[in-house]
């Protein structure tokens, strides 16, 4: 299967190692992984700050680079639920011609943990990571792309690897984008309480499936000095004993 | 308590700071959001139909928003063959000065009410008290905000930022001077509370002979109101007085007594987190002895009809569910919003209803994180972040934003820029600083910002050929 990996520009530009580690499991699972070099970004950003005509620039720019591939794999659950919720949007402003690239594009799209439970039917993907991880599931994951419990069935399956529960899991961290930016006192208790629910669970690594999120609240994780570390979803199915 | 006295306040997120500062404002909130969710949450997972009785809820909002010239029409025979009169007002002013006329008609110079968000979006009660009439507001919680010359904070909990304490207070204080007075020893027992209220309600009540209602619901196939409520304070206030004026958004039509069924499902279950409503009044037309106007309230709906996305705030029927499970919400408290329409739904329907000129109605549709939680909870699947995206593109954008908007843009128009401005960050990595200057320093405030890598994933996969070096 030719996959194409869309690596996203947060991760592409401040956490490499994410795409590297979706690289290497890929083809531990038997992908024949592409990164098409003209790819850029989805234009979340643009659009949810209300600059729909930016948005939809990069979203045609997206159709033309991901439509050849067979699947396209994004290690973001926000950036996969931009493309799905908001492009057939975009796209019904555009012309129809848009209007059928995108249908024919958007559904080959997948979150990195869709693309193995759903597409390749595994949830062992054999990995070993020995310490104890609690998961929040990022809004975007949770409600955009309903990704349930895909991805902690495919932390469960994990060697060595002890999945404590997150309270209060479902409650956004107060990312959301330039949200953070716009209103960072609102944003700020948001994380606050948040952070606060992962260093009650005693875990050493919280996980996700976005690293923007990771980063709001890694950032404030680091700045209270909690010693928890963050770490995307790949990272961790990435690892076996090999890589220790 | 106006639409009119909100206007005026500073920008949502300089409120929302404010009232993140208040811990004791956070704990009310918390709690209170907290317990409703809950029950709400429980008793919606009761019925295996809930996922149908939305959607049912929604297609009937939406065939009658789509007919709703056809419906209003019918809706003002039927009142008025049952012996009603019915008025049209296209906006706040108009309603008032109907409402005022009716009144002084009366020889009266007070009346009651019964909760109605329409009356407080157009300032019924002080546009009435400029002609000498007082507005004595009957609903428990309605009452603590008015004698605590307040503000409400919540759709279905207008108090719901005071606590026990706080509203034994505030009657001690000022019930005397609005009718019969507080107990002697009034403690701040729920029960006390509650008959303290009782008390000074019934005496209003029997010597009050106009009534001001809102209505839930507006049936064009019989004309009939329906008010749902909790206390049995709505069902004295409609029956008792001579001559009642109910004020309603057009937006609260239904076309048919059978299409109450849904909503008598929906509604309670979403607000209260109750499996039925407990008082639930419906009324035709004038019944004997008393009088009745409805006052059809336009006031900026039908041009948020008109716009094909943001139309579906007009679906809503104010339950609250939504403010509820909002974070945003839950830490800023409902008086950032600056409108009787706090939360998410205040998020996109005062802008609509208002326009955006002001720089609070222009930062409204930016208060959300856009997590989708008010979406999920809607009882008539409002799609709220879709149409606070919706507006984001209409608002103006600060210059600043919109050349950095601009910038980006740019870079991500093609790969080789981006590339270049990767490897710019990454040779300039060492000189980030640990706390951002302008509207970035709200992010380092609190927060570190992360390393900048080495080496982005695209010269990664360059320089060794995709891991193959
Ligand atoms: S938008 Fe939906 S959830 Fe919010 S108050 Fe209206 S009907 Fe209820």
């Amino acid at each position: 299967m030719r996959v194409a990996l869309f690596i996203t520009c947060v991760n592409d530009t401040l956490f490499p190692g994410t795409g590297r580690a979706v690289v290497t499991l890929l083809r531990r699972l038997g992908c024949d992984v592409e990164f098409p070099q003209a790819q850029t970004c989805c234009g979340q950003m643009h659009v949810n700050t209300g600059y729909p005509e930016e948005g939809r620039r990069l979203a045609r720019h997206f159709v033309d680079v991901f439509a050849e591939y067979d699947a396209v794999v994004a290690p973001s659950g926000s950036c996969a639920a931009m493309v799905r919720e908001q492009y057939p949007r975009l796209a019904r402003a555009g012309d129809a011609s848009f209007a059928g690239e995108v249908a024919e594009t958007v559904p080959k799209v997948h979150d990195l943990s869709e693309f193995l439970v759903d597409v390749l039917g595994v949830t062992d993907v054999g990995a070993y990571f020995p310490h104890r991880v609690t998961y929040h599931p990022t809004c975007h994951s949770l409600r955009g792309l309903r990704l349930g419990d895909r991805p902690t069935r495919l932390l469960e399956q994990v060697r060595g690897l002890e999945l404590v529960p997150l309270p209060g899991a479902e409650e956004c961290c107060g990312f959301g984008g330039t949200f953070a930016v716009k209103n960072p006192a609102v944003s700020a208790a948001m994380c606050g309480d948040k952070v606060r629910n992962v260093a009650g669970t005693g875990a050493e690594v919280l996980c996700a499936a976005d690293n923007s999120c990771l980063m709001h609240i890694g950032g404030t994780l680091k700045r209270q000095r909690t010693g928890v570390r963050i770490m995307h979803l790949a990272e961790i199915l990435a690892a076996t004993e090999a890589t220790r | 308590m106006s639409g009119g006295t909100f206007l005026g306040m500073p920008a949502f997120p300089r409120n929302a700071a404010a009232a993140v500062q208040d811990s004791q404002l956070r704990f009310n909130l918390r709690k209170a959001t907290h317990t409703i969710r809950g029950k709400r949450a429980s008793v919606v997972a009761e019925l295996p139909d809930w996922a149908e009785l939305r959607a049912a809820g929604k297609e009937i909002k939406d065939h009658t928003l789509r007919n709703l010239d056809r419906y209003l029409l019918q809706l003002e025979e039927a009142v008025t063959a049952a012996g009603g009169h019915v008025h049209w007002a296209a906006d706040a002013a108009e309603a008032n000065r109907i409402v005022a006329d009716l009144v002084k008609a009366t020889g009266e110079t007070s009346v009651v009410k019964v909760k109605s968000m329409a009356t407080q979006e157009i300032g019924l009660n002080e546009a009435l008290q400029e002609e000498g009439i007082t507005a004595y507001e009957t609903d428990l919680a309605e009452l603590i905000v008015q004698l605590g010359d307040d503000w409400p904070s919540h759709i279905l909990v207008p108090a719901i930022h005071r606590n026990r304490s706080e509203i034994r207070e505030i009657f001690q204080e000022k019930m005397a001077s609005y009718g019969r007075a507080a107990p002697e020893g009034l403690t701040d027992e729920p029960r006390a509370l509650a008959e303290a209220a009782r008390l000074h309600l019934r005496e209003r009540f029997l010597s009050t002979k106009v009534a001001v209602s809102g209505a839930n619901f507006m049936i064009a196939e019989t004309g009939t109101l329906v008010v749902l409520e909790s206390e049995g304070n709505g069902r004295m206030c409609l029956t008792l007085p001579e001559t009642l004026i109910s004020v309603v958004g057009i937006e609260k039509l239904l076309p048919s007594w059978r299409d109450l069924e849904v909503f008598l499902q929906l509604l309670p279950r979403s607000s209260t987190g109750e499996r039925m409503n407990p008082y639930t009044s419906t009324w035709t037309g004038a019944v004997e002895g008393q009088e009745f106007h409805l006052v059809l309230l336009d006031n900026g709906r039908t041009r948020v009809l008109a716009d094909e996305v943001g139309r579906q705030a007009l679906r809503c029927i104010r339950c609250s569910a939504c403010l509820n499970v909002c974070p945003v919400y839950e830490r800023a408290g409902g008086h950032a919003y600056g409108s009787v329409y706090p939360g998410p739904i205040g998020a996109i329907l005062t802008p609509q209803l208002r326009g955006m000129g002001s720089a609070l109605d222009a930062s409204l549709p930016y208060a959300s994180t856009l997590c989708g939680a008010c979406f999920d909870a809607c009882p008539v699947a409002i799609d709220i972040p879709e149409v606070l995206v919706h507006l984001r593109g209409k608002a103006r954008h600060p210059r600043a934003e919109r050349l950095g908007m601009r910038a980006a843009g740019w870079v991500f128009d093609r790969p080789a820029r981006l590339a270049g401005a990767q490897r710019l960050g990454a040779r300039l990595r060492r000189f980030v600083p640990g706390r951002l200057p302008g509207p970035l320093a709200g992010w380092t405030d609190t927060r570190d910002i992360p390393d900048i890598p080495a080496e982005s994933f695209r010269d990664w996969w360059d320089r060794t050929d995709g891991g193959a070096r």
